[in-house]
């Protein structure tokens, strides 16, 4: 194996501890993801490539390393989900109608990272302003999954939408990369690429300088290709911003240092409505593993009830477009990104729109402008907010007997990039397990916990308190050692 | 409840997306199905219940009254796609 393999296949605390103790520099560890991110183009992971930036902030990194003054994420190279603006780098959100959009400004999570030595190797591919769990949804086309079925090269969704995310870094491109969750777009990518995705608590991270989708559900993560990983990078995305007067003023803990705690005496929620009829047999068997797993290790499994958790994707599919609609307004083709003429100021902007939303957005626009509308308000709009409140309740009340919720992370593997999906409802229930958290505002992880009979990873999801994340992580850990998952993808370091 | 076209304009008229016959009828299909699948919340009792906006049960925090930022008429005016120095140009819209 050559060097430049090897780097690309460290974990990023591997890749940190080799940098201070100066086994390779950042340069070396720049230009082997570099070249991975070069390899993997079949892929479509990244919408923009940016090297050469990359090597001028690992040529820093190095000097600050030879200086003394490593910070936390010195010289880690990341991809960044093209959701969050860069400063002078196009930034599209998966849209044609911000073509040509490059940022004055610096998102404030992006930002944390830089300042914590961060290099940006590119902005990667995600389903159009997030919206769709497939990456198929892009105007810049689809993402590959790095992972194939046995015996089987047809091409499968990596997942959304953080897809370009969850490719990037399974296909090991890059260390880590961040990704922004509305109703399972961490959690789902990271359980069909394998890897380990974080959607913190609503108010950790700010989201000031990321693209909005909908404000009361959107927020950011870490995906690596450890809990250990995630935990880091979470720590330095996280903090309060007073640009966002939703992120919340608490104390960022030192995730990694609690880790490895354990879960012995945890009392772990198993929500009997998770169990939905026509769920494949290989998810509910590795959801009893994942049970096991945490009893062996001295965890207490307490079955609780979600008696709404059912009723969270209808209500989702109001909100999340009703906060759609009212967002995307400012895609008027007078300040930025694309401009269709129109004989009236009116047309110019029926034209725009038009011509650069794509159907699902265009669809979840509509749908959220008709829920908002005069009549209809009181019978969509107020009646999901209150099932919403349901919801968050029933949480509270599960959370008043138990430590932590266990539950599948998708209902099904990794789906083919050629299967037919003309059911926008189909497509939906991709996020039947994980959407319930982002609408109650809590902390959820996806952590790989096996394969399935074709060879597909699937994921098991833990869900934590509010501002909880130390304990979601512990738990995370000990599921990820008793499965010592440890496969693969097909393609992996640029090599097929 | 069953949108028709008719209405499918007038929504997406309030939403400032040029919509073609054709698409209207589309639509029209497509949004109704996912209405019809969103009213199985009426099956949940909400009597009483307040509606949540936001899970974030903080206060808005005050600031001080002060200009922070400003004068960067350039930069805000970079991404124009179309622009006469120090405006957003747009089609006329009085005679």
């Amino acid at each position: 194996m050559t060097m430049a393999a090897n780097l690309t296949d460290l974990t990023l605390a591997e890749a940190r501890d080799g940098l201070v103790a100066r086994r390779f520099s950042a340069i070396e560890l720049t230009d082997a993801h570099v070249a991975a991110v070069e390899a993997g183009r079949p892929l479509n992971a990244f919408i923009t490539e940016t090297p050469d930036a990359a090597r001028a902030a690992a040529a820093e990194s190095d000097r600050r390393i030879a200086a003394g003054e490593a910070r936390p994420l010195e010289g880690l190279p990341l991809a960044i989900k093209d959701l969050f603006c860069t400063a002078g780098v196009p930034t599209t959100a998966g849209s044609h109608i911000l073509d040509g959009f490059k940022p004055p400004y610096e998102s404030t999570v992006t930002a944390n990272l830089w300042q914590a030595g961060a290099v940006m190797l590119g902005k990667v591919n995600l389903d159009e302003f997030a919206m769709g769990s497939s990456n198929m949804t892009s105007y810049h086309g689809p993402v590959e999954n790095p992972w194939r079925r046995r015996g089987d090269n047809r091409p499968l969704t990596p997942g959304g939408s953080s897809g370009g995310s969850a490719a990037a870094v399974a296909a090991r491109m890059a260390l880590g990369a961040t990704g922004t969750d509305t109703g399972g777009s961490i959690r789902q990518p990271a359980a069909f690429c394998g890897i380990v995705g974080i959607k913190p608590t609503y108010g950790r991270c700010s989201r000031w300088g990321i693209v909005a989708f909908a404000s009361s559900l959107d927020q950011a993560g870490p995906m690596a290709r450890t809990v250990r990983d995630a935990a880091i990078l979470l720590r330095e995305m996280a903090g309060h911003d007073p640009k966002d007067s939703t992120s919340v003023a608490l104390p960022v803990p030192d995730f990694e240092k609690t880790l490895d705690q354990g879960v012995k005496g945890l009392r772990i929620g198993i929500p009997k409505e998770y169990r939905i009829a026509g769920t494949p047999p290989e998810i509910e068997a590795l959801w009893q593993q994942g049970i096991a797993w945490l009893k062996d290790a001295g965890a207490e499994p307490v079955e609780v009830s979600l008696p709404h958790a059912r009723f969270a994707l209808p209500t989702y599919y109001i909100i999340a477009p009703a906060e759609a609609s009212s967002n995307l307004a400012r895609y008027d083709g007078v300040r930025f990104g694309l401009r269709v003429p129109g004989q009236t100021l009116d047309e110019m902007y029926e034209n725009t729109r038009a011509a650069g939303f794509g159907a699902e957005v265009r669809r979840r626009v509509l749908i959220g402008t008709y829920v908002l509308s005069a009549g209809y308000y009181d019978a969509y709009y107020l009646k999901a907010q209150r099932v919403r409140a349901r919801i968050v309740e029933d949480f509270r009340n599960a959370f008043e007997k138990v430590d932590a919720i266990l539950t599948p992370a998708t209902p099904s593997a990794a789906f083919g990039l050629d299967d037919k999906q003309d059911d926008p409802i189909a497509m939906y229930l991709n996020d039947v397990f994980t959407v319930t958290a982002n609408l109650a505002g809590l902390p959820g992880l996806s952590v790989p916990g096996g394969l399935s009979a074709e060879g597909l990873p699937l994921g098991l999801q833990v869900l934590g308190r509010a501002f909880d994340e130390e304990t979601v992580l512990r738990v995370g850990r000990q599921i990820e050692k008793a499965a010592g998952f440890t496969a693969k993808p097909a393609m992996a370091g640029g090599a097929a | 409840m069953a949108i028709d076209s008719q209405t499918v304009a007038h929504i997406a008229r309030l939403a400032r997306i040029k919509v073609t016959d054709e698409e209207k009828a589309a639509l029209a299909g497509e949004l109704s199905t996912i209405l019809q699948w969103i009213e199985q919340l009426d099956e949940v009792d909400t009597a009483g219940v307040e509606p949540v906006a936001s899970v974030v049960d903080a206060v808005l925090p005050w600031r001080a009254d002060v200009v922070s930022d400003g004068g960067q008429a350039e930069k805000v005016l970079a991404n124009a796609p179309d622009g006469v120095p120090g405006f957003f140009a747009v089609p006329k819209v009085v005679e």
